[in-house]
């Protein structure tokens, strides 16, 4: 295999508040190798957004990075100047953010905005960048885009910013683009173009994709490669088949039990997830999950499970792992998925 | 059938390329106010021309009719003290106004826009060092503060100018800052930093651009107060010296004579009103122009 393009090991990322510290990012590690697509997955506040923001030396203030390592290639993104990473922001590694009515400029036009992301790093001259502008526009499906590029953002619909927005991304050709949550705030038809679209260039363009979202399905449409988090952790990692066929932790269990599969061969009721996502002020002893899970045993009250093989390709922080929790606990019959209902833990109680 | 027809007249009326400015300025077209205060203005900038090259008689000359006589047909506006001809000194005073409304403006811009843009945008230190500068000089009084630089550097027009500004500049920097501090918080400032762009280039290319509404309304605004506190200074005898006419040496020179010559107050007086009262209805008509929550 091909020498990672990013590695990120150890990060830990904290907010500072009033209220205590907050462990944003705690200790997450990963890997992304050349032209892979990569999900992460979790829901709000699990520290996904944050994890990507890291990788560009981005977090807003009260952030901030207090240790890890992130190398892109070989150059080690935590030391380098500031000067060095506003480079490789852009250049190397673009981000698409959540909401495009918002990250355009709005009193600027569309082509002019791309370009610049162009000037901006002497990849083009004015002249060079409007041209090129024009092919990039047409690369991301936009209709008539000699028109397009002199319009203002807010003369575009909702799917076409996002699409500009990516053609900014593609504009110095980088070898990484981290999405957050792009299709998020676009509706259901426009979300699967662009998902396709990123697919495309994914597989054209050889451009790894780091996908933040907390929805499965884009997931399984898009990456080959999952990364599961849980307030602040990795949870579970590895291909996107086997996780979605064989889930190791309740958690990604339950992700996969609540949503709903149109390729279901037997329609199950859909479960939630009962409890909310732990205070990150004030994090649970031991498993971070256990609260909320169905399979806890007395340990993970008290111990933190480390991120373990589970399967060759596959890792999953989890002292039951579902495999046991399928043969021991019969989690496939189940029809009660309450905290501890499996495994006869305080049945039904969120214990902190 | 009568909606269809409005529907029809709607469409039309939309310009195809809408930006900002296109519909600031036809929102703008639609007040009449401002239009009439734009017009006025304009003119009033073409007598300031003209007066560069011809009045009708040398704003110096003196002895051109009997003392304090009258409007007449050879005098429109009269004559003062001297017996100079109260028209071409209006004339050449509009010069002065312009010339200390808009200067002061231009520099207040060039020293206000680039310290708030810069500590709003930076936060921290810079920032406190500026907000507490600015509270400093809100705190001297405006006319003291102006009265002893004059007295310092002299009483010439640039100096005059200068002086203004030194009380004028805090307003713009206040301004500036307070729309730094909120734009830096939109996402495409993060998607710009996301992006790779320079720090010069995110103040000046990105956040610059979008607060340049109100900071063109203040500036508006600024011209009348910068022209009112010229004509102040020279009512109290700091302003321009003597034999340039500004309005506000002509007023005192008139108060003096108000009982048996009012014309010489009225006329640089109304033309101060006027002048004044344009500028705020444009500024008015602006405000409402690029009001983007005004947008219809």
């Amino acid at each position: 295999m091909a020498a990672p393009v990013l590695q990120v090991r150890n990060l830990r990322t904290q907010f500072k508040t009033d209220g205590g510290l907050v462990r944003a990012v705690d200790d997450v590690s990963f890997d992304l190798y050349p032209g892979e697509s990569l999900g992460i997955v979790g829901e709000s506040g699990s520290g996904k957004s944050i994890t990507a923001l890291s990788i560009l030396r981005l977090v807003p203030e009260p952030g901030q990075i207090v240790s890890g390592e992130i190398k892109f290639r070989n150059q080690d993104l935590m030391t380098a100047s500031d000067e060095e990473i506003r480079e490789i922001r852009g250049r190397d590694i673009a981000m698409i953010f959540q909401d495009p009515q918002s990250s355009l400029n709005p009193v600027l036009k569309t082509g002019f905005q791309i370009g610049e992301a162009m000037t901006a790093h002497k990849k083009a001259t004015r002249h060079e960048a409007v041209q090129r502008t024009i092919e990039l526009l047409k690369r991301v499906r936009i209709p008539a885009p000699e028109r397009r590029a002199k319009d203002f953002p807010h003369q575009l619909s909702g799917g076409m910013r996002q699409r500009a927005m990516i053609a900014m991304g593609l504009a110095n050709s980088p070898s990484i683009i981290i999405a957050d949550e792009p299709t998020t705030a676009l509706d259901v038809t426009v979300q699967a173009q662009i998902l396709e679209l990123l697919g495309d260039l994914n597989r054209e363009l050889g451009t790894a994709i780091i996908m933040i979202t907390h929805n499965m399905g884009v997931v399984a449409g898009l990456c080959q490669r999952l990364i599961v988090m849980y307030a602040g952790q990795i949870v579970e990692q590895g291909p996107v088949d086997e996780i979605f066929a064989s889930p190791q932790h309740p958690y990604t269990w339950s992700l996969l039990k609540s949503m709903p599969r149109v390729d279901a061969v037997r329609h199950d009721r859909l479960r939630s997830i009962e409890g909310i996502a732990p205070d990150l002020l004030r994090p649970p002893a031991g498993c971070r999950f256990h609260p909320r899970c169905p399979f806890r045993v007395e340990k993970c009250l008290t111990d933190q499970p480390p991120l373990m093989q589970v399967k060759p390709d596959q890792m999953s922080a989890c002292w039951v792992t579902m495999d046991r929790a399928r043969e021991e606990m019969g989690a496939e019959g189940l029809t009660d998925i309450s905290p501890g209902a499996a495994s006869g833990l305080q049945p039904g109680k969120i214990i902190p | 059938m009568a909606t269809a027809a409005a529907v029809v007249v709607a469409q039309e009326l939309e310009p195809e390329q809408a930006s900002l400015w296109s519909d600031a300025w036809r929102r703008l077209k639609r007040n009449r106010l401002a239009l009439v205060a734009s017009v006025y203005l304009a003119l009033l900038v073409v007598v300031a021309l003209v007066a560069l090259v011809w009045t009708p008689y040398r704003m110096s000359a003196i002895g051109l009719a009997p003392t304090y006589s009258g409007p007449s047909a050879a005098h429109l506006l009269g004559v003062d003290e001297l017996g100079r001809d109260i028209l071409s000194r209006l004339m050449v005073g509009a010069q002065i106004s312009l010339v200390v409304g808009v200067g002061t403006q231009l520099l207040v811009l060039a020293v206000g826009v680039p310290l708030g843009l810069i500590a709003g945008y930076y936060k921290g230190y810079l920032d406190t060092v500026l907000s507490f500068l600015i509270n400093v000089f809100y705190g001297i009084p405006d006319v003291l503060l102006a009265m002893i630089l004059v007295f310092i550097l002299g009483p010439s027009l640039t100096n005059i100018i200068v002086a203004i500004v030194a009380t004028r500049w805090m307003d713009m920097a206040r301004l500036m800052r307070g729309q730094a501090l909120s734009l830096r918080e939109r996402e495409f400032v993060e998607a710009g930093r996301a992006a790779g762009a320079k720090p010069l280039k995110m103040l000046f290319g990105h956040i610059l651009p979008n607060a340049l509404g109100p900071i063109i309304v203040q500036a508006t605004f600024g011209i009348p107060s910068a022209i009112l506190f010229e004509a102040f200074l020279s009512f109290l005898g700091v302003g321009v010296q003597p034999p340039t006419p500004s309005w506000g040496s002509m007023a005192n020179e008139g108060v003096q004579a108000i009982q048996y010559a009012p014309h010489m107050v009225l006329a640089p007086s109304v033309a101060l009103s006027l002048t004044l009262m344009a500028f705020n209805f444009l500024g008015d008509g602006l405000r409402d122009a690029l009001d983007p929550r005004s947008r219809r």
